[in-house]
């Protein structure tokens, strides 16, 4: 079976992820705590709820947020 | 005497805001909150670093403050207005306060761009506090705009210098019908009072608390700062005079 590749940007940064994969496996694929970040989708918000339905295609742009200290 | 402090329709049990930034521990943001009797409390947003697992700064707040998540980093209205949307989209109120900055030496805000910020995010349903420099026009168009509170610098941010803007921060004060929150620069409880005495609605207060000492004890120094000033401020200072006023009276001396 041959591997395909996807190209995505993840908070700036270009990556290769192996396909199909959803937005909520990237989360879980980076390691990160999913009820205390954000994510912005190709320049719009991604509500929760359509994380899991959100199926990653080539050249996507994917920010994951979170809170920081600030003044 | 009564005196209710209420922004976009909350009322707020404290004058001392605070933000959370460079604090040598994140661990003492409770106890810097608790001691300081703050009831807002800001907070800003970053792409999340892949590599270091520093936790969420909302585990730190607890959940009856008021959050306002602010926009540094935004250079003009579009960004501050996508990272205030972000910022909602978290499900922590819809506060914001506006930052935009393009000058990374002094950090001055940029008042024209945030006045467009907030026209379109006050349009959106958003509590808006800008932050900005202390322009009277400014204010009015800010006020105009839809802002909930104007939130004028007293020195550029983090140096501890004071209310240095003190003349042109007045002016906001007698003349904006909005509360005039002074943000920035504060370095010492006493300059805190000093802009409660003059009339501030409030103080914002980071970098001052956070890089004392003990910023635990300086939180609660300028949260007893800010009850201070409001009180005098209330209780309407006595009029300066050139000469001295005897306290005595000056008759019925012994021997006299």
């Amino acid at each position: 079976m041959v591997v395909r590749l996807l190209n995505i940007t993840l908070n700036g940064k270009k990556m290769e992820v192996e396909k199909p994969i959803t937005l909520i496996e990237l989360l879980e694929l980076k390691g990160i705590e999913h009820e205390k970040v954000i994510v912005e989708y190709n320049y719009d918000i991604l509500v929760r709820d359509d994380w899991n339905s959100t199926i990653l295609d080539d050249n996507d742009n994917v920010e994951v947020l979170k809170f920081v200290g600030g003044g | 005497m009564e005196d209710k402090f209420i922004i976009g329709g909350k009322e707020l049990s404290s004058r001392l805001f605070i933000g959370t930034g460079k604090f040598p521990s994140n661990r003492i943001i409770p106890q810097v909150i608790k001691s300081s009797a703050a009831h807002v409390v800001t907070v800003a947003l970053r792409r999340i670093d892949f590599d270091s697992k520093e936790e969420n700064m909302l585990n730190h707040i607890p959940k009856d403050c008021i959050l306002m998540p602010n926009t540094s980093g935004a250079r003009n209205a579009d960004e501050a207005v996508r990272i205030a949307k972000i910022a909602r989209a978290a499900g922590c109120g819809n506060w914001i306060k506006i930052e935009v900055i393009s000058d990374n030496k002094y950090l001055l805000p940029d008042n024209f761009e945030t006045i467009k910020a907030t026209e379109m995010l006050a349009k959106d349903g958003f509590v808006v506090l800008p932050y900005m420099s202390p322009d009277l026009m400014a204010a009015k168009r800010l006020k105009d705009a839809g802002a909930s509170a104007v939130m004028p610098l007293g020195a550029p941010i983090g140096t501890n210098k004071g209310l240095k803007t003190k003349e042109l921060v007045k002016i906001l004060i007698d003349e904006i019908d909005l509360p005039v929150i002074v943000d920035a620069g504060l370095g010492r409880p006493s300059e805190a009072t000093e802009a409660m005495e003059m009339g501030a609605a409030a103080v914002l207060v980071n970098t001052a608390i956070a890089t004392s000492d003990d910023p635990i004890s300086m939180a609660e120094a300028f949260g007893l700062a800010v009850i201070a000033g409001r009180k005098a401020y209330l209780s309407g200072a006595g009029a300066v005079k050139e000469f001295a006023e005897a306290s005595s009276p000056l008759t019925g001396f012994l021997g006299a």
